[in-house]
């Protein structure tokens, strides 16, 4: 799993720095610039033609407004301060659950990886609790904790404790025996063992850990919201719903998807990092024999 | 008595560009020792003595115990019988001095090439891995990721590792095996240059039989877990001449008895 991470890694950053030859001989700075450009190309024709079928009537603007109608929501909410402050209370929900859920699973498949009568012990019960979907635990939850934040971040924290336990149980156990073997001869103690050699060790994999985690935080954040909530983004969207304001549904939407995507850019920072020994991180630098 | 002297005087010209002074090897003492893997026995009444200071290469076919030999000096394995004795004191687990040098280099990928040398870190690591490496001809390399040495490099820090904490006994366990014939070469000079000047016992487990009389003072041959040939290598040193006819003697006697 960490391989297939770090490969996916290595092509994106080569698809940024090598160049077509074909673009090269078309016209230089332009060239350039049209490479740039190239991407946004068949979003923004999205968008105009959007715009236009919304205008003309040929899609009824009640179930999909128009990209400008969107936009002036987005003004509007945040002009009276409403988008900030629900996308203030979801994220404040997200970063509380992973840090409960992912520490509790870091710590957990940290002690398992290591110490074998803690696996034995432990880990079946993980694996089948592993199995139940966790979303279906909302009834349950609800029961247990009302409809308060408890009940969002404990749903949280029992999305994002999976991925991040597998992969750190994983990214432990995997380390290269003759690496750990290497340190024992050199009298390493077991505190610098696992400071310095098995937690480095475990970091890339605790990395694509941390990835699956977060598409699991908002997930669960999205459902937990839209059923029982006073405020956050799906709160947000289901009001919207009652009062058809598509465009704000569709705001919240958008959103989300920044959201994701500015967890998931942190964490590629995070790896480029801390991660910068590892080969696939090491632009074009090359021994000399 | 005349190898000594002329290992001395080496000693004392390459004093000027060695960090660390020479430091005494200590005597390997192994007697009647037997090593069994359930009812496999690798090793059979095996006794062997190598000075202080000495450069012993042991030669074998794979799976003729050469390994188990070095993991019982290293104090990685304990013998079924027998004693393994290193300056005259019974080998029970991990002595800080002897050093193992592995097959592959073993570097932590995650570490920069200074940190992989000062893995103990022992007092002052930083200032000795630097002068370490000076002497494995890695100067100014610490700062860099391991991921970008070649093969030959690798096993120069892993060389630097091993001996940044001057041990008194250094076991290689065919430590140059995957690099190719030049750099092979290039390691042989500088083992034998590191050798003369600090002095510290040498076990070179190897199936190169050219490698072992280019480097050793005394071959010995392990065939079935025992000793199949025990020659001295009377050669002058530093030994750059390749085809010397005596060495080129010597590998052949060596050859009849693996």
């Amino acid at each position: 799993m960490a391989e297939a991470s770090l490969a996916g890694s290595k092509n994106d950053t080569s698809n940024v720095t090598r160049k077509s030859p074909v673009s090269d001989t078309a016209s230089g700075a332009g060239g350039v610039l049209w490479q740039r450009l190239a991407p946004w190309a068949l979003p923004i024709a999205i968008l105009i033609l959007w715009e236009i079928a919304s205008r003309s009537g040929l899609v009824t603007a009640r179930l999909i407004p128009a990209p400008t109608s969107v936009a002036a929501a987005f003004w509007r909410l945040l002009l009276d301060g409403s988008l900030l402050y629900h996308t203030l209370a979801s994220t404040q929900r997200a970063v509380i659950g992973l840090l409960i859920g992912g520490g509790v699973g870091f710590v957990l498949g940290v002690v398992n990886g290591l110490w074998r009568p803690a696996e034995t012990f432990l880990d079946s019960t993980i694996q089948m609790v592993r199995n139940v979907p966790h979303l279906a635990l909302i009834p349950l939850v609800i029961l247990w904790f009302g409809i308060g934040e408890t009940a969002k971040i404990f749903l949280v924290s029992v999305g994002v404790f999976f991925p991040i336990y597998m992969n750190t149980f994983y990214g432990v156990r995997t380390i290269d025996p003759q690496v750990v073997e290497m340190a024992e001869v050199y009298g390493l103690n077991r505190r610098a063992m696992i400071l310095r050699i098995i937690l480095p060790g475990a970091l890339p994999s605790i990395l694509v850990g941390l990835r699956y985690a977060l598409g699991f935080m908002w997930l669960t954040l999205i459902v937990a919201e839209t059923i029982s909530a006073t405020n956050g983004i799906g709160y947000m969207t289901m009001n919207a719903r009652e009062f058809l304001q598509t465009d704000v549904v569709l705001l919240g939407i958008i959103v989300y998807a920044l959201l994701g995507k500015v967890a998931d850019l942190a964490t590629r920072a995070i790896e480029r990092r801390v991660l910068s020994w590892h080969p696939a991180y090491q632009g074009q630098e090359k021994g000399t024999p | 008595m005349t190898l000594a002297l002329k290992s001395s005087h080496t000693a004392q010209r390459l004093e000027t560009r060695q960090s660390a002074p020479p430091v005494n090897g200590l005597p390997l003492s192994l007697s009647n020792v037997e090593k069994r893997f359930g009812a496999l026995s690798v090793l059979e009444k095996f006794s062997l003595d190598v000075p202080a200071g000495r450069f012993l290469a042991v030669v074998g076919r794979s799976g003729g115990g050469k390994s188990t030999l070095m993991r019982l000096i290293a104090g990685l394995d304990k013998p079924t019988s027998g004693t393994v004795a290193i300056g005259g004191e019974t080998v029970e687990g991990l002595n800080p001095d002897v050093r193992l040098l592995f097959q592959e280099a073993r570097l932590v990928p995650w570490q920069r090439v200074g940190e992989n040398v000062g893995i103990a870190r022992g007092p002052d690591w930083q200032e000795t891995a630097r002068a370490t490496l000076r002497d494995v001809g890695l100067e100014g390399r610490e700062n860099d990721w391991p991921s970008v040495l070649s093969g030959g490099q690798k096993q120069r820090v892993a060389l630097a590792r091993a001996l940044v904490s001057q041990p008194r006994i250094l076991l290689l366990d065919e430590p140059f095996g995957a690099l190719d014939a030049l750099t092979r070469i290039e390691m042989h000079r500088l083992l034998e240059t590191l050798w003369t000047a600090r002095g510290f016992t040498t076990v070179l487990i190897t199936h190169d039989v050219a490698e072992a009389v280019a480097l050793a003072d005394r071959v010995v041959v392990l065939r079935e877990g025992a000793v199949a040939l025990d020659i001295d290598i009377d050669l002058d040193r530093p030994r750059r001449e390749l085809a010397d006819p005596r060495a080129v003697d010597l590998q052949r006697r060596i050859l009849e008895a693996v």
